[in-house]
């Protein structure tokens, strides 16, 4: 039975429904904001679940896919291009439709870039990045491979802080809107906030859908062989360095297309999200799902960051998410929510009850 | 570019080059007896820093920072007991998570005794503008003594490994940890030891720099990414791998200044990295048959 797998995608989707509506009908919907956010996030942790629980390679940073694609199209819509003639680039996107003006703060007409363009230059600029970096980085393993992972999340976090074109320190604001059809647009706007905490949902969906089945397939066989032993798996005749290559740029784009849908739904982008720290927290609740758990991965991710944008952790908020890394590492290295944890606990729980019942009759 | 000038760039990359030696190494000290990368290197540094200036105002400088030294190396002790010896059948991708999840607490710990502030120690002799005239070219006296205190750890880590039991068991330890134990060495206690060795000389390490680099709670984290550099550079595990290293990338920094932004000073460490990483990753003085027995 196909349709049996997807029972969880629709309990998914029952849920996000159940909570808009509760939250509406509550008057609470500002909470909708956060979760929205928190849903982008997630969007990266899953495509780094696939890469670092069912692959098996760390990646400590992607922070630096998502900063790509968020900067990329924050750098792209945000040129005013009104006085800009004869510039033939420029031409051929008005002829193909792809600017858009618009009326900015000031109520003077500006002409931008579509997002929908900046968004296809994102995710094409990302898949090259991602490619070129990966096939030597890749070749690396255990704390070579994170340190050269890490190294490239700084080098990113560097030239974003560093040059003049993404803004330095002060990132980027005042990013237009992106109209996906209709009516629709992602925004901060606050009248907009259900439709927006349903696009995202849409895309965490799709997203979810996409990996369960790439999981299921060929390529997901061949992954968790290179996660259990990469020298079998490669004489099993699995072209090992092409899968790997494969996963690591397709969750580099899951990284890209948030940060692009995440940037227009702020209206701004800064520097912290390349930071290192970002990328530490996101491998953080990779960890706490359960690794090779898309599942775990995207409820610890929707709740964690939920938490940590709703500012419940204060000024502990690395504290807690470092703390996470320790703790799950230490006593659940299989994660948080597993079938084995909540056996165990029934199994702890029947005993506990069948002494209890054995001192009685004593 | 004039003799003076050259002189007085070769000079400060000589003197950073050899505090990324120092951190350098003590990775090196952790990774030999574990085989972890210990990812917290650089918040000992800190540490060893803090606790100096916060002790430096209560007693004489040379105690304070003997304290600080004796403090942190009980904290790299700690580390070992509370959390290292903890883990069951460690993956190195288990190892990297938890000892990334450590100096991110260390950091945060030391945010909140300390707050957000720069500090530093006083100058050990003379102050912020005394300087000494070598061939033209003006140094600061806490300079030479950096200098000389990484000198004197290199010898006298050359020693300790060399004619202690101690340094000698550890030495075995990292040639093969079975093997070690079956002899009777202890191999857990050694692994306490390297924690506490390597702390301490991170600590000692901070107290020496911190007149000149300053000292912040999140200062040990681009120091802990120069020092990796450098010690796979030089070959992980070897310690005068890690000096040579030190040198080359703390003159390749000091010269990268003058023709590119200093924005992008701390990116040039670690483009070197990638591209060893890529090109070599036995490092400089890393032999080819061990780097192949080793997971890269």
């Amino acid at each position: 039975m196909a349709w049996k797998k997807y029972i969880p995608v629709f309990a998914l989707i029952a849920c996000i429904i159940v909570f808009q509506l509760a939250v509406t009908a509550m008057s609470r919907e500002f909470y909708l904001t956060q979760l929205t956010m928190a849903a982008y996030y997630s969007l990266v942790i899953l495509g780094l679940t696939v890469l670092m629980g069912y692959a098996g390679q760390i990646s400590m940073g992607h922070a630096a896919f998502f900063a790509m694609g968020g900067y990329t199209s924050a750098v792209i819509t945000t040129r005013d291009l009104m006085n800009v003639k004869g510039a033939v680039l420029v031409d051929l996107a008005r002829d193909l439709g792809l600017t858009i003006v618009e009326k900015n703060a000031y109520g003077s007409d500006i002409e931008h870039l579509s997002p929908w363009a900046a968004l296809a230059v994102a995710v094409v600029l990302t898949v090259i990045i991602a490619f070129l970096i990966g096939i030597p980085i890749l070749k690396l393993k255990g704390h070579y491979l994170a340190m050269a992972t890490l190294g490239f999340g700084i080098i990113v976090y560097r030239i974003v802080l560093g040059s003049r074109l993404f803004g330095e320190a002060d990132g980027i604001s005042d990013i237009p809107p992106f109209r996906i059809v209709g009516g629709l647009a992602v925004s901060g706007d606050p009248a907009l906030r259900v439709q927006n905490f349903y696009i995202a949902s849409f895309l965490v969906v799709v997203g979810v859908v996409l990996l369960m089945n790439l999981i299921d397939s060929r390529v997901g066989r061949a992954l968790r062989s290179i996660h259990g032993s990469e020298e079998a798996a490669n004489a099993m005749g699995i072209d090992t360095a092409r899968y790997k290559l494969f996963i690591f740029v397709l969750s580099a784009v899951f990284a890209c297309v948030a940060g692009v849908f995440l940037t227009h739904f702020n209206g701004g982008i800064g520097p912290s999200e390349a930071d290192v720290m970002k990328s530490v927290s996101y491998v953080a609740i990779v960890a706490v799902g359960g690794m090779a758990n898309l599942w775990g991965a995207l409820i610890m991710g929707v709740i964690l960051n939920y938490l940590s944008l709703r500012g419940y952790f204060g000024s502990y908020d690395e504290f807690v998410f470092g703390s996470i890394l320790i703790v799950i590492m230490l006593f659940v290295p299989e994660g948080l929510l597993r079938m084995e944890n909540a056996r165990a606990l029934a199994r702890a729980l029947a005993r506990l009850r069948n002494n209890l019942g054995a001192d009685r009759k004593q | 570019m004039s003799f003076e000038h050259l002189l007085q760039y070769v000079l400060s990359g000589i003197t950073n080059g050899s505090i990324y030696a120092i951190v350098a190494i003590g990775f090196n000290i952790i990774y030999n007896t574990t085989g972890i990368i210990n990812f917290a290197q650089g918040e000992f540094v800190m540490l060893g820093g803090m606790t100096a200036i916060s002790l430096a105002a209560f007693m004489p400088l040379p105690l304070a920072i003997l304290a600080a030294v004796v403090i942190t190396s009980f904290a790299g002790a700690l580390i070992d007991f509370l959390f290292i010896r903890r883990l069951k059948s460690p993956s190195v991708l288990n190892m990297i998570i938890v000892t990334v999840g450590l100096s991110i607490m260390i950091r945060e710990i030391a945010l909140h005794i300390w707050d957000e502030k720069v500090r530093s120690l006083p100058y050990f002799t003379g102050n912020e503008i005394a300087s000494i005239n070598l061939l033209g070219a003006y140094i600061s006296p806490q300079v030479l003594w950096v200098l000389g205190v990484c000198s004197v750890i290199v010898v006298f880590l050359g020693l300790f490994f060399k004619f202690t039991l101690t340094g000698k068991s550890m030495r075995a330890c990292a040639s093969n940890m079975i093997a070690a134990r079956l002899c009777g060495i202890n191999t857990r206690n050694m692994v306490t030891i390297s924690f506490m060795l390597s702390a301490a000389i991170g600590a000692l390490a901070g107290c020496v720099i911190s007149p000149i680099t300053q000292t912040q709670y999140d200062c040990g984290t681009s120091l802990a990414i120069k020092g990796f550099t450098v010690a796979i550079l030089g070959g992980l595990g070897n310690s005068t791998g890690a000096i040579i290293g030190g040198v080359i990338i703390g003159l390749l920094e000091a010269f990268s200044i003058s023709v590119m932004p200093l924005a992008y000073k701390d990116a040039i460490a670690i483009a070197i990295l990638l591209v060893i990483l890529f090109v070599k990753p036995s490092g400089l003085l890393g032999a080819r048959e061990a780097a192949e027995l080793k997971e890269f």
